[in-house]
């Protein structure tokens, strides 16, 4: 008995799991189809783009100073090793374009600004306002979640870009002002190195996508949370980590497509 | 499709619900059902916690499917319309919250404007005074420009309803609009409901447990429990019904058909630890 127990339980998992991404594909694609009247609509987005991406912006800016000044002293001391410390600026500057440019600021933007559009959501159904919303005639999903989705979608590879430029100067900070690396080296090196294609538009790729996965993620957990004050509070912290799992699972996969030569 | 809404306006009611089942998980909650709605009256639905009487809002508005069975408003079947034709349908309706569920993060004026806004296009300053119509209808002109949560408890249900009748919809569904209310409040709301009901010559559903203000109101009543309408009348039939549940609901007594105790083993077997031995011993 108890075998047929485990089948019938994995079974049910199954069944719950593909439900969730059933119900999950159903409101990307309701957000990204259902383009509403401008009139509406671009004010809406403009509130989101301000409260998803602007209030991000100091969290964003400190956060890639500091990562910009530990990449600095940190690869200082190792190239210093190989007596190639003019390559500073190169190797500070395609570690955050390509890698923890895009991948830091997903994982911020999840903890910042995806948690925040869970619980709002979720806090808007558990008080009826989404099904009040539907009795109006008015669909909560072209109202509520697909200017959220759009304006995560926008904000997170400006926000990257932001985290990069900002992480470079920190880097300059420490390589060039502190340990007195001579600044031409450190911009020109950086600047006959980088490689437009295979540097920046990776990184900004790589952004978008995790733009989508984390929006994605936000709005539907709030959507299809249960409507009470343990089922947003658990939705909440679905959405962080649900998103930074599948921000680092997906970082491998798009790092190993652009750059692992096959 | 059903033909338009004003070519079944000869009906005498606005809806109609025929054979619904509807059944959560392995709970029936509504087993052929049949109700009417009767045109301009007040209809209440009556009957204890739990017994599924927000759900048939919820059929009549189209936020859940029943299991079978149709739902009539207008002549057009709710749960076969398409997303699209569902929206149109529900913007001849105004369902009032238990919670008012007012939007939080914008004044009453705009939510009282928010469904003007959404579904026409009027000049702002016709749209102003539409909206100031509706606060004064319900007495919270003064309190326009305040923000949801600034609102008691009462005057939140209040501006929900200036909201609900916004764009003067056919019929309006009221869940629960007396319960956790002071008297004052409760009487205001009676009154209220009245008064929109006659004046606007509005079709009214209420759902509510609250007897004597839903009798005094109310000119046919539905007394649903156990996943079947169990009564039905005017006021005064339902006070002559010889119904035991009927009797029991309309007079608040703790037991009778509807039991006091969840249902449990016998308390003997239970404090002397047989109950979860065997099911045959007793």
């Amino acid at each position: 008995m108890a075998a047929v127990e485990q089948v019938r339980r994995l079974g049910e998992g199954t069944i719950e799991a593909l439900r969730s991404l059933g119900a999950a594909g159903v409101i990307l694609w309701q957000a990204i189809v259902m383009v509403p009247r401008p009139r509406t609509a671009v004010p809406l987005l403009v509130r989101q783009l301000y409260s998803v991406g602007v209030l991000s912006l100091v969290i964003i800016a400190v956060s890639g100073l500091f990562i910009g000044l530990v990449l600095g002293l940190q690869g200082y001391n190792i190239l210093k090793d190989y007596g190639s410390e003019s390559a500073l600026g190169t190797f500070v500057a395609k570690t955050l374009v390509r890698e923890l440019g895009p991948v830091v600021t997903a994982l911020l933007f999840a903890g910042r600004a995806g948690s925040a559009l869970t619980a709002e959501i979720g806090l808007m159904k558990a008080t009826e306002q989404l099904a009040s919303m539907e009795m109006i005639g008015v669909d909560p999903l072209r109202r509520i979640v697909a200017p959220r989705f759009w304006a995560g979608v926008i904000a997170m590879p400006v926000l990257a870009v932001i985290f990069s430029a900002i992480g470079v100067f920190g880097g300059k900070l420490i390589g060039v002002d502190w340990l007195g690396l001579y600044s031409g080296s450190y911009w020109g090196n950086m600047q006959s190195s980088m490689v437009f294609d295979k540097d920046i538009l990776n990184g900004i790729i790589k952004s978008v996508v995790f733009g989508v996965a984390v929006t994605w993620i936000a709005v539907f957990q709030g959507y299809d949370c249960e409507p009470t004050s343990e089922g947003i509070s658990r939705a909440t912290t679905r959405t962080v980590v649900y998103s930074s799992l599948a921000v680092l699972g997906l970082d491998f996969i798009l790092t190993a497509v652009m750059f692992g030569g096959f | 499709m059903s033909p338009s809404p004003t070519a079944a306006q000869a009906g005498p009611n606005l809806v109609e619900v025929r054979n619904l089942h509807f059944s959560r998980g392995k709970r029936v909650i509504y087993e052929n059902v049949d109700l009417n709605i009767a045109r301009g009256k007040v209809t209440a639905i009556m009957g204890p916690s739990g017994s599924g009487k927000t759900t048939m809002l919820r059929f009549i508005g189209g936020q859940l499917r029943p299991d079978s069975g149709k739902v009539l408003v207008n002549g057009q079947n709710i749960p076969e319309l398409s997303r699209d034709a569902l929206f149109r349908a529900r913007a001849g309706m105004g369902m009032l919250f238990q919670s008012g569920a007012l939007f939080t993060d914008i004044s009453v004026f705009e939510n009282v404007a928010f469904p003007i806004r959404a579904h026409t296009r009027l000049p702002e300053a016709l749209i102003r005074e539409l909206v100031l119509l509706k606060l004064e209808a319900v007495g919270l002109r003064g309190a326009a420009e305040l923000m949801p949560a600034e609102l008691s408890g009462g005057m939140a249900r209040r501006a929900a309803l200036a909201r609900a009748i916004a764009l003067d919809p056919d019929m309006i569904m009221y869940d629960e609009p007396f319960a956790g209310q002071d008297p004052i409040v409760m009487g205001v709301l009676v009154t209220l409901i009245r008064t929109l009901s006659e004046a606007l010559g509005l079709t009214t559903v209420i759902v509510s447990h609250d007897i004597h203000e839903t009798l005094s109101i109310a000119d046919y009543i539905y007394v649903v429990a156990d996943a079947k309408v169990i009564g039905e009348g005017t006021p005064d039939e339902l006070r002559a019904s010889n119904s035991p549940f009927v009797q029991q609901f309309l007079n608040g007594k703790p037991d009778g058909p509807v039991r006091f105790q969840y249902p449990a083993p016998s308390y003997r077997d239970e404090v002397l630890g047989r109950a979860n031995q065997s099911g045959g011993r007793r």
